[in-house]
């Protein structure tokens, strides 16, 4: 192969006398020679297609993370808010004064808001005078106005709503709507509130009202889930006084947030989710990291010859490296910044889809992610480049005399240490976790290990039982036995792109399918929550007219655990992030005298009608777990203010998928019931009956109907934001696999070409010859589309068995899917990529191979 | 039929080839026409460059000439398409090169059973057994190429030409890479299978004494013809 290089007069040849401009010249001219061989565009193309996967993620996580940051006082609302689930105490106001603190407060519960016959479950937010202290509220006071400042809050008699409940009730700016028991002018729409871009997965509709109007609608009663709060803000030392203060006299239920700690859930959960998707982005930068590897390859075969001579005319190693690498570290920076340009207009992309569960506005992006991105590029470049390019300045000279001498070994795998290095580098900076890294490598290795051994079985099985095969088959598969190592990486490459796709669209649905179908037809689809004692006669009363058989109702109080064996506990004793919300927080504590159906006794007996009155308890199998408790424990619960200490007589196991009403802790009658309660219910309602809820809700204002189909609806368009996210994110390692695969078909180029060469000398048709590239590049596919559907059966029914708890059928749609899809996509590909080498002469080959 | 048998299985008028690097043009072949009948054995002399290998590629439809025609057994080979010129070669050409060219991936029977396979002839495997063994290599079948000496590798790529019955068969300086003895070997195995199979050998060669042992030398220099004689038996 002539090679452009070899042009370079001898006299030129000695590095010391070239100045380092010269040798870039030298480099660029000859990297302008080269590019048109190809081994350079896709080495670059694997280089843009890295780094926009890394830049798109990195761009839009910076930006999801410094909103957080700056925004931090519109989260809060405020410098401090202390949040209780009772009526705030006194100490907590007149502390904050004494400090000279600015403080407000707001009741914030969940209510029905009910406007011409329709009734919306809504988030409301009662307001005292003063709110926000810190951040911006806007609304708009017609339909189609402009944001203004209201400068104070909803007077008395209105309410302020957000478009959700605009559109979702079909109310009017002007028109009133019903909360409670008083109606209220909506008189303007939010446009911007503090604690909403706190609304992460927060997608309820919201109202603001006045909160000397609270009482009037008759809302707040027992069992009523109500978070108040009192708002502070003032001089930094204040507020750290403050705040030492609070923490000390948070009692049960009580806690302190400031700006550190806003809304952490919100923040871990974007960490978390900016950690996975870099993570998927990084599968990405491996696959070009092989891309890279065997075009740098291919480089260094291409340019043995030409290094040869080049040292006969006299360059030095250090010319030769030098010339190679700066050919390379140009490749790598236009390369990079093209790949950043990318991910900026990609990014847009994710976020756009990203907008509506993430529900904060967006600042534009840094220049961090740019530079990450392109250290990124530059290290798996060098770390995949290097060793081929350390191996060519050492090709020993005389290899110009004979051939065979001198192919440095280079291919070896202990070169790719470099490589492995850098992508374990990468792979824990992305992680930002020890743990999470090695996971992820362990992933990688264990993935990389399961093909490669799924692989070479086929591999085997074929050539053992296929011999009978035709000729196409037979050349296929005789071939891809010749390559193994390339085989291996090319079924990896596309199978791991092609397993992410198909987990997440069949698989997913699947899995989905089944869940609901594992629900009864008739499960219950409405929850009804809050009705007190006095308003059950009348609630059963209403089913009955209406023609539904009266739902049964339990009764539930609420009480704090304070004692496990009468030693107090708080959620600073638990690890576990389940055990400390449900100590946090109050239990839902019911009686009974039957065992409820959907559960089943696990340990300890259920009570008899002699336990009645006897202070014992029957506990749910998980959160026994969870909080450390076994049969016999005694467990003492602050009822509203007063205690009650039983022993645990049995544990049960609780079918939760079933939506009916179930109980973590349930009481034998005579217990609770000197103790304030509330009922709650769950009902089949057939769709066309679905209209008697607002009827329902038009009679007892301060019940609560939960419709299970709008909260699964909801969460499932979380998901499937989440998942076009994910999907959006793969697609770069589908492209990432593909230019594996022509990086693959470049290094085995002329073998091919020789191949077809001597088949046509030997008449082969170029039908013949289609067909023989056909068989070899079905089978590499069909392999990756077998790898990918064994892959995401295995990971499809862990999901299953230990996520959803369904049983998990294999969908041989899977099978055939990723067979068809691999074999069609990589023939496709292939005969793209091997256009040329049925286009050349055979005698023209034999030349340049002779 | 009876003119079918007279007419020359070879017929060239004309052949030029000439390779374009830039603006100026190489001529490796000018005018050459020659023609072999049925059943001769001849020897295309020349030494290195001198265009020999240029004219063989083209009288096999490798290489397409800049001007001139080729007839095969009456068909003109560039009036054919690629996938013509190579259903031809598959009917009635077979090859030998300097370099064996033999698939690597395949094994010594793949490689015999590669061109039968090609034209759909059936027991192609028995039938590329038997050639195996006509040429001495009837227990290394599952060899690979690789696992072959030279001298090995030249005789499965004869029992791949002569496997298809070829009509014609070029021959590429087929000992080049050979040492002289394995190569003399190798022609006493070329000549013996010729004669038994009645075929036309067309032998390209920068080695006079092999030359010596065709009936029908044609001499080549800087791309023409310079001579075509016959020894007195041919």
């Amino acid at each position: 192969m002539v090679n452009g290089a070899i042009a370079v007069s001898g006299a030129k040849m000695n590095g010391a006398d070239l100045s380092p401009w010269a040798v870039l010249g030298l480099a660029a001219r000859m990297l302008a020679r080269d590019w048109r061989a190809g081994e350079q565009r896709l080495l670059a193309l694997a280089l843009i297609v890295a780094v926009a996967s890394l830049t798109t993620v990195g761009f839009f996580a910076d930006r999801v993370g410094r909103s957080l940051t700056s925004e931090a006082n519109q989260l809060l609302g405020a410098d401090l808010v202390v949040v209780s689930d009772k009526p705030m105490a006194a100490r907590f106001v007149l502390e904050a004064e004494r400090l000279g603190l600015e403080t407000t407060e707001a009741v914030r519960f969940p209510s029905m808001t009910q406007f011409s016959g329709r009734s919306l479950l809504t988030e409301i937010k009662a307001l005292a005078p003063g709110y926000p202290l810190r951040g911006k509220l806007r609304i708009r006071r017609s339909e189609g106005g402009v944001d203004t400042a209201p400068g104070g809050i909803p007077a008395a008699g209105e309410v302020w709503v957000d478009d959700r409940l605009l559109r979702r009730l079909e109310v009017h700016i002007g028109e009133r709507l019903t909360l409670g028991e008083r109606e209220f002018v909506v008189a303007a729409m939010v446009s911007e509130e503090p604690e909403s871009s706190a609304g992460f997965l927060n997608l309820g509709p919201r109202l603001m009202m006045n909160a000397l109007d609270l009482p009037a609608t008759g809302l707040i009663q027992s069992g009523s889930r109500v978070s108040y709060r009192l708002f502070v803000a003032g001089s930094e030392g204040a507020a750290v006084a403050f705040r030492q203060f609070a923490t000390l006299a948070a009692g049960p239920g009580q806690r302190v947030e400031d700006i550190r700690d806003a809304r952490p859930e919100i923040k871990s959960a974007l960490e978390r989710a900016g950690r996975f998707l870099g993570l998927s982005a990084l599968m990405t930068v491996i696959l070009a990291g092989v891309a890279v590897a065997l075009a740098a390859r291919r480089h260094l075969q291409r340019h043995l010859d030409a290094c040869a001579i080049m040292r006969c005319l006299g360059a030095s190693q250090r010319l030769i490296l030098s010339l190679h690498a700066a050919q390379f570290v140009m490749i790598g920076l236009v390369a990079g910044v093209l790949g950043c340009a990318l991910g900026f207009a990609c990014q847009f992309v994710l976020a756009a889809v990203l907008a509506p569960i993430v529900n904060v506005s967006l600042p534009a992006p840094g220049l961090l992610p740019m530079a990450q991105g392109m250290a990124a590029g530059l290290v798996m470049l060098l770390g995949f480049a290097l060793p081929p390019l350390i191996a060519l300045k050492s090709v020993p000279t005389l290899r110009v005399l004979r051939r065979d001498l001198g192919t440095p070994n280079a291919m070896s795998l202990s070169a790719y240490g470099l490589g492995g290095g850098a992508v374990a580098g990468l792979v824990l900076w992305q992680a930002q976790e020890i743990k999470l890294g090695f996971t992820v490598l362990g992933g990688i290795l264990g993935t990389a290990a399961a093909s490669a051994a799924l692989t070479l079985l086929v591999l085997m099985l074929l050539s053992t039982f296929g011999t009978g095969a035709g000729l196409n088959w037979r050349f296929g598969l005789a071939n891809l036995r010749r390559h193994r190592a390339g085989t291996v990486i090319q079924v990896m490459a596309l199978g791991l792109g092609l397993m992410a796709l198909i987990l997440l669209t069949l698989v997913r649905s699947d899995l989905l399918d089944t869940w609901r179908q594992s629900l009864p037809a008739d499960a219950p689809n409405r929850f009804l929550v809050n009705i007190q004692p006095d308003q059950v006669p009348a609630v059963e009363q209403f089913f009955a007219e209406n023609q539904v058989p009266p739902p049964q109702l339990f009764p539930m109080v609420r009480g704090r655990l304070v004692e496990i064996n009468a030693k107090p506990v708080s959620s600073r004793d638990f690890v576990d992030d389940r055990a400390r919300r449900l100590v946090d927080r109050e239990f839902n504590l019911s009686w009974a005298q039957t065992l409820q159906p959907g559960n089943v006794l696990a340990e300890g007996r259920w009570f008899s009608s002699g336990d009645s009155g006897k202070a014992l308890l029957s506990v749910e199998e998980g959160i026994a777990k969870s909080i450390g408790v076994k049969l016999g424990d005694s467990l003492t619960y602050d009822i509203a203010g007063s205690r009650l200490t039983a022993q645990i007589a049995s544990l049960r196991k609780v079918n939760w998928d079933s939506f009916r009403v179930n109980f973590f802790v349930v009481a034998p009658p005579g217990v609770l019931e000197k103790f304030p309660a509330s009922y709650v219910t769950s009902l089949h309602l057939p769709a066309e009956r679905s209209l008697i809820m607002d009827d329902l809700v038009r009679g007892f204002p301060n019940l609560l109907v939960i419709d299970v189909a709008a909260v699964l609806g909801q969460v499932k368009r979380v998901m499937d934001q989440v998942v076009s996210a994910i999907e959006f994110v793969f697609l770069f390692s589908i492209v990432a696999g593909l230019l594996v695969l022509f990086s693959a078909l470049g290094s085995t180029h002329d073998e091919r070409e020789f191949d077809a060469a001597v088949m046509r000398t030997l008449g082969a048709s170029s039908r013949q010859l289609r067909a023989i590239q056909v068989a070899e590049f079905a089978l590499t596919g069909a392999l990756a589309g077998l790898f990918a559907a064994v892959g995401a059966t295995a990971v499809g029914y862990v999901l299953a068995d230990r996520v959803l708890d369904v049983p998990y059928t294999v969908n041989p749609w899977i099978w055939l899917a990723g067979l068809l899809i691999g074999a069609a996509g990589v023939c496709v590909a292939g005969l793209l990529g091997t256009a040329k080498v049925l286009r050349t002469p055979p005698m023209q080959v034999f030349r340049t191979s002779a | 039929m009876t003119e079918a048998f007279i007419a020359p299985i070879v017929r060239a008028v004309g052949l030029t080839k000439q390779v374009f690097t830039g603006s100026s043009a190489l001529t490796i072949l000018q005018d050459v026409s020659l023609e072999i009948g049925r059943g001769e054995a001849v020897a295309i002399l020349g030494a290195s460059g001198s265009g020999k290998t240029t004219l063989l590629g083209l009288l096999a439809g490798l290489d397409v000439p800049t001007s001139g025609s080729v007839h095969i057994d009456g068909e003109n080979l560039f009036a054919l398409d690629e996938d013509g010129r190579a259903r031809l070669r598959r009917d009635r050409v077979g090859f030998v090169f300097q370099s064996f060219q033999l698939l690597p991936a395949l094994s010594a029977l793949e490689n015999v059973m590669l061109p039968l396979e090609l034209a759909g002839k059936p027991r192609a495997r028995e039938r590329a057994a038997d050639w195996l063994g006509r040429v001495g290599l009837g227990q290394r079948l599952a060899h690979y190429p690789r696992q072959l000496s030279g001298g090995e590798q030249q005789r499965v790529a004869l029992a791949r030409a002569f496997a298809s019955d070829p009509q014609l068969l070029l021959a590429d300086e087929p000992t080049g890479n050979l040492d002289s003895v394995t190569g003399d070997e190798i022609i006493s195995l070329i000549f013996e299978l010729n004669r038994v199979a009645r075929t036309t050998l067309l032998l390209v060669t920068h080695d006079e004494g092999l030359a010596r042992r065709c009936p029908r030398r044609i001499g080549l220099a800087g791309g023409r013809l310079t001579r075509d004689e016959r020894s007195g038996n041919g």
